[in-house]
C-alpha cells in the first residue's frame, strides 16, 4: 500500500506545477493517505486477465474530413491572454529545460 | 397570468402555452429574471445572469413567424439556465474558479449551440463545486448555493446551482454536467429531476472537462417529460466530439408520455442488491421502498440482481477522476487565458514559476488535492497499479451491468446515501464526501444512462430522489418507469413534490 | 571550451558506436491533426487556430482522416506491420509552447511498427535499419525569445507565443537500436535520414524541407567495448535539422564518448544540441524524475480502427519508392554510379527528371543543373529548386544549342537573363538580340581580317598545326560580339588556308 511521504507530496506539486505551500503539503499527505488506502483496494480485483477500458462506449475513430473551416481571429484567440504582445501571448523567462 | 403562476409550470406547460400564444418567450424570460432577483438573496444559485441576452433571444424567437416556429423542437421559447461548467460565447464562463476569473469564450458549446437554434433563451450561469469538483456546490470559489427546501443546507453537488434554481422556480430547466452523480445528487437533493445521459449520447464540446471519460452533460427539470424533452433536444451525434455516438437521439418524450398512463406490465426492475445498509438514512431507505411497492402496483416484476463489483466502484473512481483531472486541468497554466500570477520577488521570475504560482493561487484545495492525487495515479512506477487497475475494474463493472440487463430492463435504487446536509458538515473530512457519491459513481463508470426523480420527503422534511439505471444507448427504457413513478406518487401527493417547498421569494411578485 | 576528443579512427577501433534515430516529419495535411484550423506558415501569429488547437476549455479533438492514410502509406513505405488498433494517449508536461500542457501522441499502441528501411550508401552498399515505429503526433506552438542575444533561449527576458503551428501532424519514425555500422555509422545516419526524406517527398506527405523545420531529427548515440556486450548509456542529441548536422552529431558523439570512456569516466544519460557554428553538441539536461510524462490513454479520443480496406486502399495509391526510382532513371538516363550520385548529392534528380520530361537529354540536363546552376545556387546560398530557372526553361535552351541557335556562350548568358529574372529563355534570346552568327558575309568577312590580322597563325596552320585556331575563333568571336558559331568560323577558316 503506498504511503505518501512529504517528499513524494512536494515531488508531485512539481510535477502538476502548483507551488504547494508547506501548510498544503502537510494536509495533502494525510488526505491522500486516507484516501490511498481505501482506493487501494481496486488492485484485489484487478487480475492480469481482465482488460482495461478507456472508454466505456466501445467506439472507433470517427476520421474528419481534412477540409479547413474558419479559424479564430487573432484578436478572439488573444483576447483571454494575461500578457500580450504583437499579437502573440507572452510568457515570462523560459528556462531551457527542454 | 401572474409571475407565480407562469414560474410553476413545467417546461413542456410553458412551451404549450408558448405555442397557444397565450405567453410569450419574453413573458418567461422576464417572469424568470424577476423571480431570480427575488430568490437569489436567499439562494445563490447564480454566477451571473445574462438577462439581457435572454431577453434578445426571446425576443429574436417571439420575432419568427409561425411556420418558422412549427420548425422548432416543442421546448422552443422556454427559458434555460446553464451550469458554468459549460461555455457560452460572449458569457463570462469560469467553471467557478478563480482561475478563469472573467474567461469570455469566443465560442459556444454544441448544447448551447442546439439551444439557440431551438429557440431557447439563456437565462444565466449557474453555481458548481470548482471545475465540477465536489458533492455539495461548497467548493465554489465564488459563493455558496443554498438549498431552496432549507437554506441552511446545501444542494449537493457539484450542480447545486442548476439544481437550485430549477427547485425555486428561477429556471424551468437547466444543463448540468454529470461526472459522477453532479446532476442526479443534486437532484435528490433538491426535490428535482436530473439525468445522466449514456455517455456520447450528448456531445461534450464546450463541456469544461473534469474527467473526459466519465462527463456528460444532462437535463435539470422538474418532470420527467420535461427531462425527456430537453435531452431531444440537446441529444444526438456531435462530429466535433470523438466520443459521440453516432446515431440520434433516442425516442425518450415518447417514453415518458407512455410511462404517465402507469403501467408497466411485464416491465422487469432490478433492485441492486450493493446498494443500500450501513450509511444509508432510512428516511431514504423508506421513500426508496415505497417507490419500489408503486412500480410493483403498476405491474412490474421487481427482482434482486448483484452487482458484485460495484464496492469497488468508488475506488476505481478516485483513481480514473483524478487522473484525468490532472491531465485535464493542466491548460490553466496562465498563459493563454484566465488568471496570472508571478512568482514572489525572491522567487526567479521564469515561465514555469509564474505557472506554478498561478495554479497555486488559481485552483481551491479540493481541485488542488485531485490534482496531485492524479498526478500520482499516472505516475511511472505507478500507472499499473492504480492506473490500470482501475481501468480494469471498470471493465469489471461493465459487465456487471451487462449481466444485470440481461436479466432486467432497468436498475434502482436510491440516488443518494444521505439527504441534503448542513454547510461544513462532510468538508473537514473528503472520504466522507466522496462516499455519498457511492449510488452514482457506478453508472459514469459503466457508460450507463441514469436518472433521479424526486421519491418524497424524509423524516427530517427533506427531499429524497430514486434512481434508474438504463442499458448504455437505451435511455428511453429509464424514461417510462420514470414517468410513471412520478405520476404514481403525485397521485398520492394530491401534486408535485414542491407543493411542500416554502417558497417565500415568489411572495408578492408581479401579477 | 573545446572538449577532449579521441580522434575518431581510434574511437571507432576501440568502441562499437550503437545509434539510433528518431526523425520528426512534419506533414503537409490541409488542417491540422486535430481540429479544421487552416496548415499554414507566414501568416499572422495566432490566426490559424480553433478552440482546439488554441486548448480553451471545452474543446475537444477530433482525428484528420489524410493524416491517417499519410500515416498508412508511410508504415507502408517502411515495411511496417499497420496495427488494426491504434490509440493516442497524453503525454503530460508544462511548456508555454504547448496549448493543453500535453501533447497527444500514440505511445503503446502506435500506428506502425515494427519495420525497415534499405538505405543505399555512397558506394552503393545497401545497409538495412531496422524501425521499432512510426507513429502520428502533434506539434507545439512557437517561441521567439526577445531580450537576449541573437534570439537565444538565454538571457532572453520573456518570450513571445505562436500557436499557429500547434497542433500540426507529425509523424515520428523512431529507428531500432542500429547495431553493425561501426566506422560508417555517421554515413548510415545522414544516408538513412535523407532515404527518410525521399520517401516523403515520392509519398508526397510532407515537404520535408530540413531547413525549414519540416523535418528534424533526434540522433542517440552509445559506444561500447564489442558487438557482443550491452548497449552503453547514450546521449540524445535533439532537433539536428541538417543532413551534415546528423553526421557530424553522430561523428563527434562517437569521438567524445570515447574519449571519456577511454579515460575511465562514465557517459550520462542526457539531452544535448548540435551547436552548427562550433560544429559540437552541448550538453543539455540529464534526464530525471522531470520526464515522467504520464502517458495515459487520451480520453477524449477512441480507438483508430484502420481496416485492411483502408490499407489496400492506400497501397494503391502507393508511387515508386525513390530507390527504386533512382535505378529506373539511372538505367534510362544511361548514368554510371558516379554521375548519379553527383545527381542525388546535387540533390537534383527531380529536376533532372523534369527537364529531360520537357525535351531536353539527361546530358544536356545534367551539364545545366549541375554546372552552372549548381555555381549559382552555391553563390546564392539557395537550393537548386529556389532558383528563379524551371526544368521547362532549361530544357528550352537545350533545344535552342541542339537546333543551331545559341552556342555554348550565347546559351549560358541566356541562362544569365532567365535568372535575373528577364523572362523565359526565348523573351531574353529576343531582349538581347542573341543570334548565331553562322553563314553570312559578316562571319566570312570576320575571318579574313582575323587571318589578315594574323599572319604566322596562318603560316602554323598552313602547316597542319591547328593548335593556333582558338585564337582566330577567339578574334572572330570578339568581332561578331560571341555571336558567331564556332563550328562554321572553323568551317570557313579551313576553306581559307587550303
Amino acid at each position: 500500500m503506498p504511503t505518501f511521504t512529504k517528499e513524494e507530496i512536494v515531488h508531485l506539486g512539481d510535477l502538476a506545477r502548483i507551488a504547494l505551500t508547506d501548510e498544503e503539503i502537510t494536509r495533502l499527505q494525510g488526505d491522500l493517505n486516507v484516501i490511498a488506502e481505501s482506493i487501494n483496494k481496486v488492485q484485489e480485483i484487478a487480475t492480469d486477465d481482465v482488460p482495461p477500458t478507456a472508454n466505456p462506449i466501445p467506439l472507433e475513430a470517427y476520421l474528419r474530413p481534412d477540409v479547413p473551416e474558419t479559424p479564430l481571429t487573432q484578436e478572439e484567440a488573444i483576447a483571454g491572454a494575461p500578457v500580450s504582445e504583437a499579437g502573440m501571448f507572452v510568457a515570462p523567462r523560459i528556462l531551457g529545460e527542454e | 397570468m401572474s409571475t407565480t403562476e407562469i414560474v410553476t409550470l413545467s417546461a413542456a406547460e410553458m412551451a404549450a402555452k408558448v405555442k397557444a400564444k397565450e405567453v410569450s418567450s419574453r413573458e418567461l424570460v422576464e417572469a424568470h429574471l424577476e423571480v431570480i432577483e427575488a430568490a437569489e438573496p436567499s439562494v445563490k444559485a447564480f454566477l451571473k445572469v445574462s438577462g439581457d441576452q435572454a431577453l434578445e433571444q426571446a425576443d429574436a424567437f417571439d420575432a419568427k413567424s409561425d411556420e418558422e416556429k412549427a420548425q422548432l423542437p416543442e421546448l422552443a421559447g422556454v427559458p434555460i439556465a446553464i451550469k458554468d461548467m459549460i461555455v457560452t460565447k460572449g458569457i463570462e464562463t469560469t467553471a467557478a474558479s478563480k482561475i478563469l476569473e472573467g474567461w469570455v469564450p469566443p465560442y459556444d458549446a454544441t448544447v448551447i449551440k442546439k439551444l439557440k437554434a431551438a429557440g431557447m433563451p439563456l437565462l444565466g450561469k449557474t453555481n458548481l463545486d470548482e471545475f465540477a469538483q465536489g458533492s455539495s456546490t461548497e467548493h465554489s470559489a465564488y459563493q455558496t448555493t443554498h438549498n431552496p427546501w432549507d437554506t441552511e443546507r446545501v444542494p449537493g453537488g457539484s450542480g447545486g446551482g442548476s439544481a437550485a434554481a430549477v427547485a425555486a422556480f428561477e429556471a424551468p430547466l437547466a444543463l448540468g454536467t454529470d461526472t459522477g452523480g453532479s446532476i442526479r445528487q443534486p437532484g435528490s437533493l433538491t426535490g428535482t429531476v436530473g439525468v445522466k445521459p449514456t455517455y456520447g449520447g450528448v456531445s461534450r464540446f464546450g463541456a469544461i472537462a473534469m474527467a473526459s471519460s466519465l462527463d456528460q452533460i444532462g437535463p435539470c427539470s422538474r418532470t420527467v417529460l420535461d427531462a425527456a424533452l430537453l435531452q431531444e433536444v440537446i441529444g444526438g451525434h456531435d462530429k466535433r466530439d470523438s466520443t459521440s455516438i453516432p446515431e440520434g437521439p433516442r425516442p425518450m418524450v415518447a417514453a415518458a408520455r407512455e410511462g404517465m398512463k402507469r403501467d408497466l406490465k411485464g416491465l422487469k426492475v432490478g433492485l441492486i442488491k450493493e446498494l443500500g445498509g450501513e450509511g444509508f438514512q432510512p428516511g431514504v431507505m423508506a421513500r426508496f421502498e415505497e417507490g419500489v411497492k408503486k412500480l410493483e402496483e403498476m405491474g412490474a416484476e421487481v427482482t434482486e440482481v448483484s452487482l458484485p463489483h460495484l464496492p469497488y466502484s468508488l475506488g476505481a473512481y478516485y483513481i480514473i477522476m483524478p487522473s484525468e483531472v490532472s491531465s485535464n486541468l493542466a491548460r490553466y497554466d496562465g498563459m493563454r487565458y484566465g488568471l496570472r500570477v508571478m512568482p514572489p520577488a525572491d522567487v526567479p521570475q521564469t515561465a514555469a514559476n509564474m505557472m506554478a504560482y498561478t495554479r497555486e493561487a488559481g485552483f481551491g484545495d479540493e481541485v488542488k488535492r485531485r490534482i496531485i492525487l492524479g498526478t500520482y495515479a499516472l505516475s511511472a512506477g505507478y500507472y499499473d497499479a492504480w492506473y490500470g487497475s482501475a481501468q480494469k475494474v471498470r471493465t469489471l463493472i461493465i459487465d456487471d451491468f451487462k449481466k444485470a440487463f440481461e436479466k432486467v430492463d432497468v436498475l434502482v435504487g436510491p440516488t443518494s446515501p444521505v439527504t441534503a446536509f448542513k454547510f461544513g458538515e462532510k468538508t473537514e473530512d473528503p472520504m466522507a464526501m466522496y462516499a455519498i457519491d457511492i449510488t452514482t459513481i457506478p453508472a459514469n463508470l459503466a457508460g450507463v444512462p441514469a436518472m433521479s426523480i424526486p421519491a418524497g420527503l424524509s423524516d427530517d422534511g427533506l427531499p429524497v430522489g430514486f434512481q434508474f439505471l438504463a442499458p448504455q444507448q437505451r435511455d428511453e427504457a429509464m424514461y417510462k418507469p420514470a414517468a410513471a413513478l412520478e405520476a404514481a406518487l403525485e397521485e398520492d401527493w394530491n401534486g408535485p413534490i414542491w407543493q411542500s417547498l416554502k417558497t417565500p421569494w415568489l411572495d408578492g411578485l408581479g401579477k | 571550451m573545446a572538449e577532449k576528443l579521441m580522434k575518431y579512427a581510434d574511437a571507432v577501433k576501440k568502441f562499437d558506436p550503437v545509434i539510433g534515430l528518431e526523425t520528426h516529419v512534419e506533414l503537409s495535411t490541409t488542417t491540422k491533426l486535430f481540429c479544421p484550423a487552416e496548415v499554414s506558415f507566414g501568416g499572422e501569429p495566432n490566426s490559424q487556430l480553433t478552440p482546439v488547437s488554441l486548448g480553451l476549455p471545452g474543446s475537444l479533438p477530433v482525428l484528420n482522416k489524410t493524416a491517417v492514410d499519410y500515416a498508412i502509406k508511410l508504415g507502408l513505405a517502411l515495411h511496417c506491420e499497420i496495427a488494426e488498433w491504434s490509440q493516442f494517449s497524453r503525454k503530460n508536461y508544462f511548456y508555454p509552447d504547448m496549448p493543453r500542457d500535453y501533447q497527444i501522441s500514440q505511445y503503446d499502441k502506435p500506428t506502425n511498427g515494427n519495420g525497415y528501411l534499405d538505405v543505399e550508401l555512397e558506394d552503393g552498399t545497401v545497409f538495412r535499419v531496422p524501425i521499432e515505429r512510426a507513429h502520428i503526433e502533434d506539434d507545439a506552438g512557437k517561441n521567439t525569445h526577445v531580450g537576449g542575444a541573437d534570439g537565444r533561449i538565454e538571457g532572453a527576458d520573456h518570450s513571445l507565443v505562436d500557436y499557429n503551428r500547434a497542433g500540426v501532424p507529425l509523424i515520428e519514425i523512431v529507428t531500432k537500436p542500429i547495431e553493425g555500422a561501426g566506422e560508417r555509422a555517421p554515413e548510415i545516419a545522414g544516408a538513412y535520414v535523407r532515404a527518410i526524406r525521399d520517401i516523403v517527398r515520392a509519398l508526397n506527405i510532407s515537404h520535408a524541407r530540413m531547413e525549414q523545420g519540416n523535418m528534424r531529427a533526434d540522433v542517440n548515440v552509445s559506444l561500447r567495448n564489442s558487438p557482443s556486450d550491452p548497449f552503453g548509456t547514450r546521449s540524445e542529441t535533439k532537433n539536428v535539422n541538417s543532413f551534415r548536422g546528423i553526421e557530424k552529431t553522430v561523428q563527434y558523439e562517437i569521438r567524445r564518448q570515447a574519449q571519456i570512456l577511454s579515460e575511465g569516466g562514465e557517459i550520462l544519460q542526457e539531452t544535448r544540441h548540435w551547436d552548427e557554428a562550433s560544429q559540437t553538441t552541448a550538453g543539455g539536461r540529464v534526464k530525471s524524475d522531470a520526464d515522467d510524462y504520464r502517458y495515459f490513454p487520451d480520453p477524449d479520443l477512441v480507438m483508430l480502427h484502420i481496416t485492411k480496406e483502408h490499407i489496400e486502399e492506400m497501397r494503391a495509391q502507393m508511387p515508386e519508392m525513390p530507390r527504386e526510382r533512382r535505378n529506373r532513371l539511372k538505367g534510362e538516363w544511361g548514368f554510371n554510379d558516379l554521375e548519379m550520385r553527383d545527381v542525388l548529392n546535387a540533390d537534383a534528380l527531380d529536376l533532372l527528371e523534369e527537364t529531360v520530361k520537357a525535351g531536353a537529354t539527361a546530358a544536356g540536363a545534367k551539364k545545366w543543373w549541375l554546372g552552372e546552376l549548381s555555381r549559382e545556387a552555391n553563390a546564392k546560398g539557395a537550393s537548386l529548386e529556389e532558383l528563379p530557372i524551371t526544368p521547362s526553361d532549361v530544357a528550352e535552351v537545350e533545344k535552342l544549342i541542339a537546333d543551331g541557335k545559341l552556342n555554348d556562350k550565347l546559351a549560358k548568358q541566356t541562362v544569365v537573363g532567365v535568372l535575373a529574372g528577364e523572362g523565359t529563355p526565348a523573351e531574353v534570346v529576343k531582349k538581347h538580340g542573341f543570334q548565331v552568327v553562322s553563314d553570312d558575309g559578316a562571319l566570312e568577312k570576320a575571318v579574313d581580317e582575323a587571318l589578315a590580322a594574323n599572319p604566322d597563325i596562318v603560316e602554323k596552320l598552313k602547316s597542319g598545326n591547328m593548335k593556333p585556331m582558338g585564337a582566330i575563333i577567339g578574334a572572330v568571336m570578339r568581332a561578331t560580339r560571341g555571336q558567331a558559331d564556332a563550328k562554321a568560323v572553323t568551317k570557313i577558316v579551313m576553306g581559307k588556308i587550303k
